[in-house]
């Protein structure tokens, strides 16, 4: 406890001892509960930096201008050659286009459930975007196949048809987000709007969107980031390819978790030893850079939505 | 400017609960009348079908009519956004526009509707308005600068300034001065004093001292019972009501002896 100076025994001893008084078990039980505390954030950061540092670790040696500007076009067994160019093509291009289609869509139901929706059919369309949520991403991959195969017959693969598959999923975490950010708006904004003449799609517009935006943006790169690690559907719907592609409407792709999966599934080459410049582990290397390489474009995705938030957030004392 | 408002078997509703009982009353032109009454008597409620704000909660209605100078405003042919622009509200709560300056709270009006007026026009109304909601010297160094940086009381009055901004012909306040110190309110008393040259003003207050002080006319709403609907009990010139109340109620209200 403080020091006690001799002058500051004087005064009313009794009361000196009531306000002194320590509650020994409330001590114990605060040093327990920090303790507990410290050790729960220690073991969820741990995996987290464990992993961060393993793919740098392992990544960091293929990963340079080289890789991030070829393609693995005439690439084979263990050459010291190959990136990962025509992958992020892929995944820039299908993640935009599946978050240009699910953020109107998302972001239109979620204000129709906060600003209009009443009764049936809004409880309804909160059911649904509930079971959506709960879609396997291999479903979702097949579905949107199927749904082109209809159009285009069988074994089509293309970029757009791994951005629907990548949409089924996003939509859901766009709904649910943006429809949060919209509740959190108070109601006196929309009153205080409405007050002054001003018809309600223009308070929906102006007021309500212009004061959530920040959170919605925030909403979306959650769903984005949900999305951009996708493999499976995009397996599916998209394939394997390995020179550029620019055209999400024609033609396979490839995709960065793809890419990871695939260069991961090769495994060690076979090197002679007359064979030089043959790297048994190039595949695993490749892989590693290539994750190392999504986490980068994952954690640039966020910074602009930071900044975004940033210059939109409501001014508070300035 | 200003408008008489003139209200006749109103009864308000929220979904089938009847919330305020049988109005009639008149409101005059460029004068204050006042609302006081307890708790839940429906005060605001009535106050917002002045401007047809109470519709805006769902299920809520209306039945009766309330009349602008002979134009009723619940027709089939009047638009309520319009209603709105006419007849003016400030909140209980100050509220101005938390992503918006204070020059753009008070262009709010404007603004949010798409207008567009030039840079010229909007200064002069921006001036105007916080001039005539008493602001413009504490504010005028800092116009770009958020509304929610403001004390209680100036937030209050940059939202009379944005109400009177669009030009209105009534003014629609509930409890303007409840969440706010003395000495805002001191001010916003000052200011309604001064807008009613212009406005016909209808405050709705829990402070008797401020309606006295304030208002032309007071009307006493009151309820009989929990699950009652509201009712007025009387309106009349404030000095009669309180000196000289024709009710029971009413001279037991005022004088503290419930509510
Ligand atoms: N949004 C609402 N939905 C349902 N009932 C409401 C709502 N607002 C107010 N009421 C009810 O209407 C009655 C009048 O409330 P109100 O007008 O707020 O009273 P006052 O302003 O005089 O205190 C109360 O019984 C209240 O419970
Ligand atoms: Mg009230």
């Amino acid at each position: 406890m403080t020091t006690t100076a001799p002058e500051a025994l004087a005064g009313n001893a009794e009361l000196r001892t009531l306000l002194q008084q320590v509650d020994k078990r409330r001590h114990r039980k605060d040093r327990v509960m920090r303790g507990l505390i410290v050790a729960a954030f220690l073991l969820a950061v741990l995996p987290l930096v464990s992993v961060a540092w393993t793919v740098v670790k392992h990544g960091i040696e293929r990963f340079n201008v080289y890789f991030l500007t070829h393609s693995m076009r005439g690439v084979f067994g263990g050459m010291d050659a190959g990136g990962v160019y025509h992958a992020i093509v892929g995944t820039v291009e299908i993640t935009l286009f599946a978050a240009l289609i699910s953020v109107p869509i998302g972001l239109l139901t979620a204000i129709y459930l906060v600003e209009y929706g009443r009764g049936p059919l809004a409880r309804a369309v909160t059911f649904f975007v509930d079971v959506m949520t709960g879609i396997p991403s291999i479903v979702a991959g097949l579905f949107a196949y199927a749904l082109f195969a209809v159009i285009l017959g069988p074994g089509v693969r293309m970029g757009v048809v791994g951005s629907v598959a990548l949409s089924v999923l996003m939509i859901p975490v766009v709904v649910r987000s943006s429809e949060e950010m919209l509740r959190l708006v108070p109601n006196e904004l929309r009153e205080a709007a409405l007050a002054l003449g001003v018809p309600r799609w223009l308070v929906v517009i102006k007021v309500v969107l212009r004061t959530a935006v920040a959170g919605i943006v925030t909403g979306v790169m959650i769903a984005v980031s949900r999305v951009i690690g996708e493999t499976a559907p995009l397996l599916i719907t998209v394939g394997v390819i390995d020179s550029i592609n620019y055209n999400l409407f024609d033609g396979r792709m490839m995709t960065l978790p793809v890419y990871v999966y695939r260069q991961f599934q090769q495994g060690l080459v076979p090197c002679t030893p007359d064979q030089a410049n043959c790297i048994a582990t190039v595949a695993y290397d490749r892989a590693w850079a290539g994750a190392l390489t999504l986490i980068l474009i994952v954690m640039l995705l966020n910074l602009v939505a930071r900044l975004v938030t940033r210059f939109f957030a409501p001014k508070n004392l300035g | 400017m200003a408008q008489r408002i003139d209200v006749k078997d109103l009864n308000i509703f929220y979904r089938d609960f009847k919330a305020v009982a049988d109005i009639e009353m008149a409101v005059e032109p460029r004068s204050v009348t006042a609302f006081i009454g307890p708790s839940g008597c429906g005060k605001s409620t009535f106050l917002r079908t002045l401007n047809r704000m109470h519709e805006v909660i769902p299920g809520a209605h209306v039945q009766g009519s309330v009349t602008m100078d002979g134009v009723d405003l619940y027709g089939n042919d009047i638009d309520p956004v319009a209603v709105r622009r006419q007849v003016g509200m400030v909140f209980q709560r100050p509220n101005p526009f938390p992503t918006m300056s204070i020059a753009e709270n008070v262009l709010a009006g404007v603004r949010l509707n798409n207008k567009r007026i030039s840079k010229g026009d909007a200064q002069d109304m921006v001036e105007q308005s916080l001039q005539g909601a008493n602001l413009w010297n504490e504010v005028k160094d800092r116009l770009d600068r958020p509304g929610s940086g403001l004390s209680g009381g100036q937030q209050q009055r940059l939202c009379i300034a944005r109400a009177i901004a669009v030009k209105p012909q009534v003014l629609l306040m509930d409890e303007p001065c409840s969440a706010l110190d003395p000495i805002s309110t001191l001010a916003i008393e000052d200011l309604i004093a001064e807008l009613k040259a212009q406005y016909t003003i209808v405050i709705v207050t829990h402070n008797m001292q401020q309606a006295a002080r304030v208002s032309d006319r007071t009307a006493f709403f009151n309820l009989a019972g929990t699950g009652q609907p509201g009712r007025l009990i009387e309106i009349d010139d404030t000095a009669t009501i309180f000196s000289s109340p024709r009710e029971q109620a009413t001279e037991d209200y005022i004088s503290g002896r419930f509510g």
